[in-house]
């Protein structure tokens, strides 16, 4: 391997005992190495930080913080299950939407579209994601939700609502916000970042694999998903759990739509609550000790969830580098 | 084997049916995706496009009913952007230079790599409540200040990671021929690769100038809002962002209008830094 040999030579020309660093080449390792300690420690600060400050929260709630559904600054009681529950589930009726139709931007940009319409379609596509979130916000509650509220949401309800068991997700009067229309938004933003990082692990299949399905009479589906999804799979989760992480820790276009009540609902139709728009909305006018740092605990335990989520997506997608650097 | 039975002509068109229908499926997907995109952009102009106007841009934010503009909160965003690009990107730059130039062995590059990653995708709004509570707790009062260094934090992991990708682009050889001719390492470093890593790296201080000016969520509770132009650091300053979202949740109809030309200000203003950012990476990246 060139690039070892390259690696090799270039660490023995800084050690001491073949020739003397000049001081020009210690002082700039250290000060980049400085540095890159710096993210790592601004990861621990973020951490550190937020555990000494929801210190009061913990000690005076404990584990029941976490399954309390009682958040009242007046009486000084808060519980975070109204919302860790909004932001769970608008993240996962956001996954459930998105989860196809990436999957289906990617297989259209990467095995149907024609050479000359797959950069600006991609292109498109990944403008999406450069809207800032706000915008999301402004136009889910203006131009999204009354339009939802008149033609979707009371067919939902008169179909869906009407089913046993499944129904209870679909009741209520069609207010246009609400958790469903928070986890719609949220697809819309989490769609570029799902479909990029498919498409860029579809490209890394050897085109050899797929030929020799082609050749054996397989149809276009049959190749995706026999052959380039199974061979894709560690990428395509990564690619999901990052989207996922984003969805969590969403605030602005969140907050504009979900409704931004303390209200526990089965109803996805229901307004509701997330962390990261609880935080929006009150932190800063939060008054007292204690109020203030429940809400920082609530920003911590948004912190440790998508932190672990990115973790695991990063590491599936570390996966299929090693993977694809065994065969490549 | 027996010659084709009609039984193998029916396998035949199912499957041919299963791709077919998938297929139009994964179409019909790409046009879900376009279609949210043109009806975002439209709702914008439509609503943005009558409030863009001279006034807009040099009259300070009113009060309810009253005629004004978002000078403050333009000239805050962009004083804020400002600094937090001047804060991040050596911060940035100097660490993916460590990764890339330095840490080829050894433990530290690796899992500085990763938690960049995870800090890349981190909720904004929690950088917003760290830097609360290590900054503007501490100094009791809400700032311009406060407001960039949160912002930095999401410049940081963007800029640390296109120079690593950059300078790992950059050919070994390259190097070697400069460490031949007896260049000191650092020389090599900041003449050689940094020189042909130097579009990579601008393109990506771009695109995160372009993240961080819609950036709402970490400014709510470190920059906060001022209704009045201001020059201090150190006092809550105004920014398009927090203006927006509060002019938009007000119930004041010329709010609201103030709000949309805020919200086509932002969009066109992080639309054009990305198509700028493209074109200026495509003209040197062969």
């Amino acid at each position: 391997m060139k690039s070892g040999d390259v690696r090799h030579s270039l660490s023995v020309s800084t050690r001491p005992n073949a020739r003397v660093a000049p001081w020009g080449d210690v002082l700039f390792e250290w000060l980049t190495r400085f540095f890159a300690l710096l993210v790592l420690f601004i990861l621990l600060g973020i951490l550190a930080s937020l555990i000494v400050t929801s210190m009061p929260s913990i000690r005076a709630f404990g584990f029941h913080f976490l399954w309390s559904d009682d958040w009242d600054p007046v009486r000084d009681q808060y519980g975070a299950l109204i919302p860790v529950y909004g932001t769970l589930v608008s993240s996962l009726v956001a996954l459930v939407i998105a989860l196809p139709v990436s999957f289906g931007i990617a297989i259209f940009l990467t095995e149907m579209s024609p050479g000359w319409l797959k950069r600006p379609l991609g292109t498109a596509i990944e403008l999406l994601a450069a809207i800032p979130s706000i915008i999301y916000g402004m136009w889910g509650l203006f131009s999204f939700a009354p339009g939802f509220s008149h033609t979707v949401q009371p067919l939902l309800i008169h179909t869906l609502g009407r089913l046993p068991g499944l129904g209870m997700l679909f009741q209520g009067p069609p207010l246009g916000i609400g958790l469903l229309t928070a986890g719609i938004i949220l697809a819309i933003m989490i769609i570029p970042f799902i479909s990029s990082v498919m498409r860029d692990v579809f490209e890394l299949v050897p085109t050899v694999l797929k030929e020799s399905a082609y050749g054996l009479g397989a149809t276009t589906w049959e190749v995706v998903w026999k052959v380039v999804l199974p061979y894709t799979r560690a990428g395509v989760v990564g690619g999901v759990m990052l989207g996922l992480g984003r969805a969590l820790g969403e605030t602005m276009a969140v907050t504009f739509v979900i409704g931004n009540t303390q209200h526990l609902s089965p109803s996805l139709l229901a307004p509701g609550n997330s962390i990261a728009s609880s935080l929006a909305n009150e932190f800063a006018e939060a008054v007292g000790d204690l109020y203030t740092s429940a809400l920082v605990e609530l920003g911590l335990l948004l912190f440790v969830i998508t932190t672990v989520v990115l973790a695991m997506a990063k590491l599936m997608l570390l996966r299929m580098g090693r993977h694809e650097g065994k065969r490549g | 084997m027996r010659h084709a039975t009609p039984e193998i002509y029916r396998i035949y068109r199912r499957r041919q049916r299963r791709n077919r229908f998938h297929l139009v499926m994964s179409g019909c997907g790409m046009v879900f995706g376009l279609f949210w995109l043109c009806w975002i952009l439209w709702t914008l102009f439509y609503n943005g496009f009558e409030v863009l106007s001279l006034s807009l841009l040099i009259r300070p934010t009113p009060a309810p009913g009253g005629d004004g503009g978002l000078a403050n909160a333009i000239w805050g965003s962009i004083m804020m952007a400002g600094l937090a690009t001047l804060i991040g990107t050596p911060v940035g730059v100097l660490a993916g230079t460590y990764l890339a130039e330095y840490g080829r062995r050894g433990w530290l590059a690796p899992l500085a790599r990763f938690v960049n990653d995870i800090l890349l995708s981190a909720p904004s709004i929690v950088l917003g409540l760290f830097v609360y509570t290590v900054y503007v707790s501490r100094a009791h009062h809400f700032s311009g200040f406060a407001g960039a260094l949160a912002l930095s934090l999401i410049v940081i992991p963007v800029v640390v990671r296109t120079t690593d990708d950059m300078l790992r682009l950059v050919p070994d050889s390259l190097r070697e021929a400069a460490i031949a001719l007896g260049a000191p390492r650092w020389k090599m470093v900041v003449k050689v690769a940094y020189r042909s890593a130097r579009s990579g790296i601008a393109t990506g201080v771009l695109l995160a100038v372009a993240r961080i000016s819609g950036e709402t969520a970490p400014l709510l509770f470190t920059a906060l809002n001022n209704q009045f132009t201001t020059w201090d650091i150190n006092a809550p300053m105004a920014n398009l962002p927090v203006v927006i979202f509060q002019f938009a949740m007000s119930p004041y109809d010329d709010w609201h209008k103030l709000a949309w030309g805020g919200a086509i200000l932002i969009t066109l203003s992080v639309l054009g830094i990305n198509i700028l950012a493209r074109a200026f990476f495509q003209q040197k990246n062969y």
